[in-house]
């Protein structure tokens, strides 16, 4: 258990500006091989900007970025052929065919001849395409097109894979088909590093960072963040939850309320000790209404960002 | 080397798969050149005939008859309408109904008798006698090309009108038309508009075709793998190179056999000067390709270049008349000199070592545009 872990990615306070816009500001990241590192946050806080810097699409402004040992921005070509990049909108052509996007794919990555052909059908197979191997990629539903580009940035099987929001455009069902796909790439030695805006996406990674206006308020294992979260949740059962949340929310100590249908959750300071009697001497319920409960993701999210978003 | 070779391979084919499920493109690079070909062919004619023109008669007489239908035989001009006043008829050029008017005035029999142009009779006539024209053109001179026409007709002949003996002159000059004697137009459109839709089709596809990438996405992918910017630009180039060589059997063929354009030089320096050009017209693609960022903003930068390679290429008004300085601007589009090269080749067989100026001069152009076209293009998204 001593041996240090294998870093794929090492970044040192490294920020990328777009004139005055401060896209990513002071990151540190280490993600280690074979694990899946999530970037959650809300859209435009800077998780495609630092995937890009990540790849070497963008230099930084700033900062210190290994990737799979190599220097960036110097060696990005070189990154180019042990990485493989899904990015967020389909960047495939939707009028070629699903096998001939995959022979496109593998020629450019050099692959040719028997190789090729047992590559991709391999990879028809793996990710259910065999049946629309001659079916244009426009005609494809969201779930197939999202395991198409999958399908071809593992061509070339990359040590490290970078996905951009992959499955903003899928059902729950093929979501979680595809992060089934993800683990199985991620068992075969494959890191990587996903983003995304969904909790129950971000609870799956073996570890994550908060993203919110470029800058990373929180990271470890969704457990880790979870147990340190600075905050106590505290789920109400009561008539009048509007006016209740209403009345909850003025008072210090609290950092948000939120409705769960005839519940709700109020995510209280830890700087407040005993954070059941507090809401009870406020809110003058009875005690079996008030239930100290386990945080979600959410609630780390929400704590983490100011929750000043209601 | 081999790998990049082999890159290369794979945006051609990728290319040609995507251009023969675009229909509409792929019927376009045949239809274009077929199309204008016989529009043009037909259409432009810098002989001007039947002019329509209006006729104000104040002779009435057999004489004067004669005279029109001496006009009337040259085929310059049609007599479409008869007025009797200049007023009238002068209503009728505004309205752009007849384009000049022949105006005879009422002694028509007596300045005939005595106008040079019918030799002179006896007595011998005086000077002011003779210098009395016998009748008189009222020309729409808007249009240089209609008025010339005219102007060509003042010092017609008129004796047969006489019945007498031609007076036999001695021309100043001995005139000998070379390369196209019978002074057909399309002899010389046919070659032009070879330049004029290469010059439209090969700057058009290219520049379209990086934007597209860019455009639909593609480009954010494409520029994560290993593949450089200049195999990803001679992949797109190829397909439009055989594109390019498809249009110009068409219209050189389409030429030969419809309008009888002989192809008289050799058809080495034919599809070697060509070729030159077809590949300046691509890089110059391939460099609005890198500054354009959709595909509207590409096709209104091929049209800024489309139009001086019509206008001042030489394709339709000689470049010698052409004031100083829109030489030179003419001098700098490859249309240009792949209008002299075409015609050169096509007409008169001269050979390619002949007119190294052009070939060169489309060379230096085709380097230094691949060199800034690679330079610009940019691999990541800085």
């Amino acid at each position: 258990m001593a041996t240090s872990p294998e870093w794929v990615i090492q970044a040192k306070q490294l920020s990328r500006h777009f004139g005055d816009l401060k896209a990513i500001e002071q990151l540190d990241l280490n993600v280690e091989k074979s694990t899946i590192y999530g970037f959650l946050g809300p859209n435009g806080c800077g998780k495609t900007t630092a995937i890009r810097t990540l790849t070497g699409l963008l230099k930084p402004t700033s900062g210190e970025v290994t990737v799979l040992g190599l220097k960036l921005p110097d060696d990005a070509e070189k990154l180019r052929l042990k990485m493989g990049y899904m990015t967020q909108k389909f960047s495939l052509y939707n009028n070629l065919t699903v096998k001939e996007n995959l022979q496109f794919i593998a020629k450019i990555y050099g692959i040719s001849g028997l190789a090729q052909k047992q590559r991709i059908s391999e990879l028809l197979s793996v990710y259910g395409l065999d049946q629309k191997q001659r079916q244009l990629a426009e005609s494809l539903s969201g779930g197939q097109r999202q395991r198409l580009a999958l399908a071809a940035a593992t061509l070339h099987k990359p040590q490290l894979l970078f996905l951009d929001e992959p499955t903003s455009a899928v059902d729950p069902e093929n979501r979680r088909e595809f992060w089934e796909q993800l683990f199985d790439l991620c068992e075969q030695g494959t890191s990587i590093l996903v983003s995304t805006h969904y909790m129950d996406e971000a609870e799956r990674c073996h570890k994550l960072a908060i993203l919110e206006n470029g800058l990373k308020r929180a990271d470890g294992s969704p457990e880790e963040l979870m147990k340190n979260m600075a905050a106590k949740v505290v789920e109400i059962e009561a008539q009048g939850i509007r006016q209740l949340k209403q009345q909850i929310i003025t008072l210090p100590n609290i950092i948000t309320a939120a409705q769960l249908g005839a519940r709700l959750r109020v995510l209280v300071k830890d700087s407040q000790p005993d954070p059941l009697a507090y809401l009870q001497h406020h809110t003058q319920l009875a005690n079996d209404k008030l239930n100290l409960v386990r945080p979600s993701l959410e609630d780390v999210f929400i704590t983490c960002t100011g929750g000043g978003r209601q | 080397m081999i790998t990049a070779l082999y890159r290369i391979q794979a945006i051609f084919f990728k290319e040609l798969t995507q251009l023969k499920r675009d229909r509409m493109t792929f019927g376009m690079v045949i239809m274009i050149p077929l199309v204008q070909l016989v529009l043009f062919g037909y259409a432009i004619n810098t002989n001007v005939r039947h002019i329509p023109v209006a006729l104000v008669d104040h002779s009435q007489t057999a004489l004067s008859r004669a005279l029109v239908q001496t006009v009337t035989a040259t085929q310059v001009v049609k007599f479409t309408e008869q007025y009797n006043d200049i007023d009238s008829a002068q209503k009728a050029m505004e309205r752009t109904d007849v384009r000049a008017i022949l105006f005879i005035p009422h002694d028509l029999s007596q300045r005939l008798a005595r106008s040079s142009s019918v030799g002179l009779g006896l007595p011998a006539a005086s000077d002011e006698q003779t210098s009395r024209p016998v009748a008189q053109w009222v020309v729409d001179g808007s249009d240089t090309m209609i008025a010339s026409s005219i102007k060509s007709l003042r010092s017609m002949p008129l004796v047969e009108l006489l019945r007498q003996p031609a007076n036999r002159s001695t021309p100043t000059f001995e005139v000998t038309l070379f390369y196209n004697p019978e002074q057909r137009t399309a002899v010389n459109i046919v070659p032009g508009l070879l330049g004029i839709i290469l010059t439209m089709t090969m700057i058009m596809f290219t520049s379209a075709a990086i934007v597209r990438e860019s455009e639909h996405g593609n480009m954010e992918m494409l520029i994560t793998t290993p593949i450089k910017p200049i195999e990803l630009m001679v992949g797109k180039i190829i397909p439009y190179i055989f594109i390019g060589l498809l249009q110009v059997i068409i219209i050189l063929g389409l030429g030969y056999y419809v309008f009888n354009v002989p192809v008289n030089g050799g058809l080495l320096p034919l599809f070697g000067v060509t070729l030159l050009f077809i590949a300046a017209s691509l890089v110059l693609g391939l460099v609005i390709s890198t500054i354009a960022t959709n595909q509207l903003q590409s096709m209104q930068m091929t049209i800024f270049i489309l139009l001086p390679s019509i206008l001042l290429s030489g394709f339709m008004f000689p470049y010698e008349g052409m004031p100083l300085t829109a030489q030179y601007i003419a001098e700098a589009l490859p249309a240009t000199h792949f209008m002299r090269l075409i015609r050169g080749v096509i007409l008169k067989d001269v050979e390619f070592t002949d007119m190294t100026f052009d070939v060169y001069w489309l060379l230096l152009f085709t380097v230094l545009g691949l060199v800034v076209a690679s330079l610009r293009f940019k691999k990541n998204l800085d």
